[in-house]
């Protein structure tokens, strides 16, 4: 079986974020790049299914990066990933989440696949459409926002998180799951891991030998960015002064009826 | 659904880092980042919670030997044989994260990896190599290094564990003392001193007379008394006549064994011998792998307490204000950050000229030397900021503190170490 697991590289998500108000794009320089975490809960979902499928199951990362993002992506190949696929190239600057997702399908289908493995987001731009666009792009079914995910034969099932619970869903393969962060705990890789990722192959390609023939890009976007703006800023929390506990609870019950969450 | 962004990198980009202000972490490359934080995670996961309760019963949970062999950190820094082959530098943040937990974990994996391992990479046959090393590296087999007797403890030279040729075995009289790990190994490296009629002993100045700074490689192919050579030897545990007995009522150093070994008549199959090590030169080259990893545990152990003396600080008050506010609190911490970022710029550049290969023992001493006098002073001044909570093992302070007193002495004293610097600068040794 054949997994491919998409994962992108974003800046620190502990760093403080700053937006150039010429390019309207996020600030890169200065800051370390980071696997998604996201990305990471779906890496482990492959691995554990690799792990359980045993035989020749192969896990490979794909990603559209600059090639200086190969340290970062030599992390998921520490955590176990066989090899990585790396699209790089300098047209790739500036695509929306049409374009990348239209060259990771070309990159993905190019590489072969029975199961892509996507994270639900990244932590930059935090859109969470690409999972469902590969999916269309690749014409395969795709499910989304899963806590649990198996293959049964050629069948994935899972579970499905929705807003009040979950639901039991399932599709042949070839197919494409985005899991969430309940579905695992990551791995942290082990140092023969990471020594041995570094015999490990991140095939770099240009956007033309993955077979990306459509414009993408800056000049190929379909979105544009027309502004922004810092949210307003969070209010205060109310603060209740109780005189006794048997006070403040009803007042927190009183607070949790009238959100409607009791 | 929770999309809220998980917490996992332990990369620390703010413009102010309180613990790493010059961002001396980001002059790791990634593969000794991503051994940072696998480390980390692990002390935080596996070693953090219990620890204090480990501390307090005195006890070295065996079962921790295969998770660290899982880890991959017992002997990473050697090649081949199921070791990891990172960098110095690498091994160098490992040994900072697993003591930032406790001195006597990092103390566990420096013996395996360094005392252990590292004699039978570097001095031991093909068969031995193999024979130990991947069980080992594993932590399947725990090892011990049996140097120190009662009565030689900064001049081993002086060791009165005797190895005698006997047909085609060694038989092993004396004991050993304050050995880590020695009650639970599998298996022990014995430092013993032979007969000069059994063959060649050492390349230069076997039975030479000076004696200079005896922990200083300087000294390393002089074995002292008798014109014998000191020889290592591989025990398995359980072999008849070696025994082993714990070394109780310990303050420091306490989630750790200490033990005593008893060689009596203890014959051995003479292939047991280290082929490659002869003299003192054996034993003192292991010893500067294991301070060098000393070197960068001290900072570990420092950090813990710096960060939890700050996080007190900022939160207790006294006098309608944080602790930390006041102008004396303040100076203790910044002067603790200082002490800490010049420990580490140390024992990154020794690292570094480790990995160049130009690293001489006597760097080691400056490293070993200043950062554990460094550390254990910081850990002082900690245990005050907390008061009376610092006394208690609630905070890992005062843990870190009495461990420390066992790291300053072992692995070369302070003096020992002042000793080695002074005659490398003066040229002059002090001992003679
Ligand atoms: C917890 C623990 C674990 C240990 N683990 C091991 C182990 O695994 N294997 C092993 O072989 N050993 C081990 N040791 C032993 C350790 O290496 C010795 O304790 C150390 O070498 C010092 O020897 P000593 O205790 O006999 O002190 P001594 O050598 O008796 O020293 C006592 C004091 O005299 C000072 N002194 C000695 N000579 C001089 C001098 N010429 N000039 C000035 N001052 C001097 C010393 O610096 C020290 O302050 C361990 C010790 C401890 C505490």
């Amino acid at each position: 079986m054949k997994i491919v697991v998409t994962v992108k590289l974003v800046p620190d998500t502990n760093a403080d974020k700053r937006i150039d108000p010429e390019t309207k794009r996020l600030v890169r320089t200065g800051v370390e790049t980071v696997l998604n975490p996201f990305d990471e809960y779906a890496l482990e979902a492959a691995l554990q299914l690799k792990e359980k499928a045993g035989g020749d199951t192969t896990v490979t990362v794909v990603t559209m990066a600059p090639e200086n993002g190969k340290e970062v992506v030599r992390k998921a190949l520490a955590m176990g990933a066989d090899d990585a696929v790396m699209l790089s190239d300098p047209q790739a600057e500036g695509s929306d989440v049409w374009g990348t997702a239209h060259a990771l399908a070309k990159a993905i289908a190019q590489n072969g696949f029975d199961l892509v493995v996507c994270g639900t987001q990244s932590t930059d731009a935090i859109t969470g459409e690409l999972p469902g666009m590969l999916a269309e792009l690749l014409g395969v079914p795709g499910l989304t926002y899963l806590r649990k995910l198996e293959i049964d034969g050629t069948t994935v099932r899972a579970e499905r998180e929705t807003d009040n619970g979950y639901a039991r869903i399932s599709a042949p393969l070839p197919a494409l799951a985005s899991v969430t962060k309940s579905i695992n705990e990551p791995r942290y890789p082990s140092l023969r891991g990471i020594m041995g990722a570094k015999k490990k192959t991140i095939a770099v390609r240009t956007l033309a030998e993955a077979g990306v023939g459509q414009e993408i890009g800056n000049a190929g976007a379909r979105t544009e960015v027309t502004g922004f703006e810092t949210p307003p800023a969070r209010g205060k929390g109310e603060v209740y002064q109780a005189a006794d506990a048997v006070a403040g609870a009803q007042k927190i019950l009183e607070f949790l009826r009238e959100k409607k969450f009791v | 659904m929770n999309l809220g962004v998980p917490k996992r990198d332990t990369v620390r980009t703010k413009a102010f880092d309180p613990i790493d202000p010059l961002g001396l972490d980001r002059d790791l490359n990634s593969d000794e980042r991503l051994v940072r934080d696998t480390v980390r995670s692990f002390v935080e996961r596996r070693i953090l919670p219990d620890i204090a309760t480990w501390f307090e019963r005195g006890e070295f949970p065996k079962e921790l030997a295969r998770e660290v062999g899982e880890l991959g950190v017992l002997g990473m820094h050697l090649d081949g044989y199921g070791c990891a082959g990172a960098s110095a530098t690498a091994y160098g943040v490992a040994c900072r994260e697993l003591e930032a937990g406790d001195s006597g974990l990092r103390s566990f994996v420096s013996v395996q990896g360094s005392l252990a391992m590292f004699p039978v990479r570097a001095y031991g046959s093909e068969e031995q190599r193999e024979e130990w090393l991947p069980r080992m590296a594993r932590g399947e087999v725990i090892g011990c290094f049996g140097l120190t007797e009662y009565d030689f403890g900064s001049d081993p030279a002086g060791m009165r564990t005797f190895a005698r040729r006997d047909g085609g075995d060694y038989v092993l009289d004396g004991s050993k003392a304050w050995i880590t790990s020695g009650g639970i190994a599998d298996v022990a490296l014995v430092w013993a001193r032979t007969a000069s009629d059994d063959g060649p002993t050492g390349t230069a100045s076997d039975g030479a007379t000076t004696r200079t700074v005896p922990e200083a490689g300087a000294r390393a192919e002089s074995d002292g008394n008798n014109g014998g050579s000191i020889r290592g030897f591989i025990v398995p545990a359980g072999t008849r006549g070696f025994s082993t007995r714990n070394i109780e009522r310990k303050l420091s150093l306490r989630a750790s064994v200490t033990s005593e070994l008893s060689f009596d008549s203890c014959r051995i199959p003479a292939r047991y011998m280290l082929p490659g090590a002869r003299g003192l030169r054996g034993p003192l080259s292991c010893l500067s792998e294991a301070r060098y990893g000393i070197v960068w545990g001290a900072i570990g152990a420092a950090r813990a307490c710096y960060e939890a003396a700050l996080s007190y600080a900022r939160t207790r008050e006294q006098f309608g204000k944080p602790i930390g506010g006041f102008q004396l609190t303040q100076e203790k911490l910044v002067n603790m950050l200082l002490e800490l970022q010049k420990a580490q710029l140390l024992a990154t550049q020794i690292g570094r000229l480790k990995d160049a290969g130009t690293l001489l023992p006597q760097h080691v001493s400056i490293g070993k030397l200043n950062n554990v006098r460094e550390a254990l002073a910081i850990c002082r001044e900690a245990r005050t900021i907390l008061g009376a909570s610092g006394i208690t093992l609630e905070y890992p302070v005062i843990r870190h503190m009495n461990n420390l007193e066992s790291v300053l002495t072992y692995e070369g004293t302070s003096e020992i170490h002042t000793l080695i610097l002074g005659q490398a600068i003066t040229g002059i040794a002090a001992i003679t």
